[in-house]
């Protein structure tokens, strides 16, 4: 495992690969891993991509990565499509827009199916962030899976989060619903070139200044991806965006909120396993579930007898069982 | 807690245009709960083994329509294995006269051969077994 991190930090791109492989399948070194891996994070930068199905994300990146490329910039791309709740199997059709980058050393893609999860990320992006990141690549872009009003884990996840809406994506109340329309830092209005575009760009100019103590205003960017039109542009914003969020301290106040949320969830990920470790050693869990389908018991009182009999509450701790 | 999902890259090397067939079989591997990565057409050989890769495929599935198969099949093979993907399922699919199929399997450049006629789930259940007993073994 050791020898993986270490093939890892030196660049291997093989490397790279299994290891996303292993935290995506959740395998029992996962944690082992990130252990080792995390001391060689926090270098990135992670671009969050986000829009409806068909609004050009893919194509957005593949000419963005063009751009970037200019800049002498690494990056890593994770492209998230969703996963069948039917089968389990996925179409990761993300590469297809960013074949042209298959051979560029710099550029890493791995796509990865939703899993089960609903945000609009797969369940272990965050993991894969850490691995692409330690891997030394200096940006991260996540394209979400296509989602549609209110799927904005990528807010979570990424320091800047670009919207790419389309033209004709229905009337002005839908630009100052809640979701998806609050957490753009950069809104995209792409396939600008189709009819109705300006007004588009319009509407949500007009909901954005609808708000006036704002220390960030999120810019409005037209885009044709087909023709790279407007690319050179959103770079423009990502970067300034991105300027913003150092200089104001934002960068660091949002990745400490993330350590945090992260700790968090690994202290419930310890205390849950701990618990049903300790249930399924003692406690004969079918029995209960049929005593609770015959209404011979009810569930919130049995919880807490599970966890009595487990010892789990402090009062408990002196009693015998 | 290990679930270790099949991952298939589903490519179209050199110049045939025609991917319907592609998507067919890589429709069918996700309704057979596999995740597919799909590539679009006119692949390089490099590419697709970059992709293989990146991807960290267990299985590689060559649509080839084009009758470069006994070129670009052996190619790709070749160039999996110097990248330390020796262990990759390699299967092809499409026009490939049986004479050249059985040529394929014979040098190791291929595992198995479908072409135009064969039932969807021979191919879906081949890769869930030949990857099952890889993943024991």
């Amino acid at each position: 495992m050791q020898e993986l991190v270490a093939e890892l930090l030196k660049g291997n791109r093989r490397a790279a690969a299994r290891m996303i492989s292993l935290v995506e399948n959740d395998d029992p070194q996962k944690r082992e891993l990130l252990k080792d891996v995390y001391p060689h994070t926090g270098n990135a930068y992670v671009l969050g991509v986000t829009g409806a199905p068909g609004s050009g994300k893919s194509s957005l990146v593949d000419w963005l990565l063009k751009q970037i490329r200019k800049d002498d910039l690494t990056v890593g791309v994770i492209a998230v499509d969703p996963t069948s709740p039917f089968s389990g199997g996925a179409i990761l059709g993300d590469r297809i827009r960013m074949q042209d980058h298959a051979l560029d050393s710099n550029i890493f893609i791995r796509s990865m199916g939703t899993r089960g999860s609903l945000g609009g990320l797969s369940r272990a992006t965050r993991e894969a962030i850490q691995v692409l990141d330690a891997f030394g690549k200096d940006l991260i872009i996540i394209e979400t899976v296509g989602v549609g009003q209110s799927e904005v884990d990528i807010v979570k996840t990424a320091d800047s989060t670009l919207v790419v809406l389309t033209p004709a994506g229905g009337d002005s109340v839908q630009t100052i619903k809640a979701g998806i329309m609050e957490i753009a830092d950069i809104f995209v209005v792409n396939k600008s070139d189709l009819p109705g575009a300006d007004k588009t760009a319009t509407e949500i100019n007009t909901m954005l200044d609808m708000k006036n103590d704002q220390a960030w205003r999120p810019p409005v960017v037209p885009t044709v991806s087909v023709s790279n039109e407007g690319i050179y542009e959103l770079w423009s914003a990502v970067q300034e965006h991105r300027r913003h969020m150092e200089d104001s301290g934002r960068l660091l106040e949002i990745r400490r909120e993330r350590v945090r949320r992260e700790l968090t969830e690994q202290v419930e990920y310890l205390v849950k396993n701990r618990i049903w470790d300790r249930v399924k050693e003692k406690i004969e869990l079918e029995s209960l579930v049929e005593k609770i389908v015959k209404r011979q018991k009810d569930p919130y009182s049995s919880a807490g007898d599970l966890l009595s009999k487990i010892k789990f509450y402090d009062q408990d701790s002196e009693e015998g069982d | 807690m290990t679930e270790k999902m099949i991952r298939v890259l589903v490519a179209k090397p050199g110049l045939d245009g025609h991917d319907r067939g592609a998507k067919v079989v890589a429709r069918a591997l996700r309704d057979a709960g596999f995740e597919v990565i799909y590539t679009g057409l006119h692949q390089t050989p490099e590419q697709v083994v970059e992709t293989a890769l990146q991807e960290d495929v267990d299985v590689v599935g060559l649509s080839i329509l084009s009758g470069a198969h006994m070129t670009l099949v052996p190619r790709i093979k070749k160039m999996l294995a110097e990248n330390g993907m020796d262990e990759v399922l390699m299967i092809v699919g499409g026009i490939i006269p049986a004479d050249d199929a059985a040529e394929l399997i014979n040098s190791g450049s291929a595992e198995q051969v479908f072409t135009p006629g064969e039932p969807l789930d021979n191919i879906t259940e081949y890769i869930s077994s030949k990857c099952k007993s890889n993943m024991q073994s």
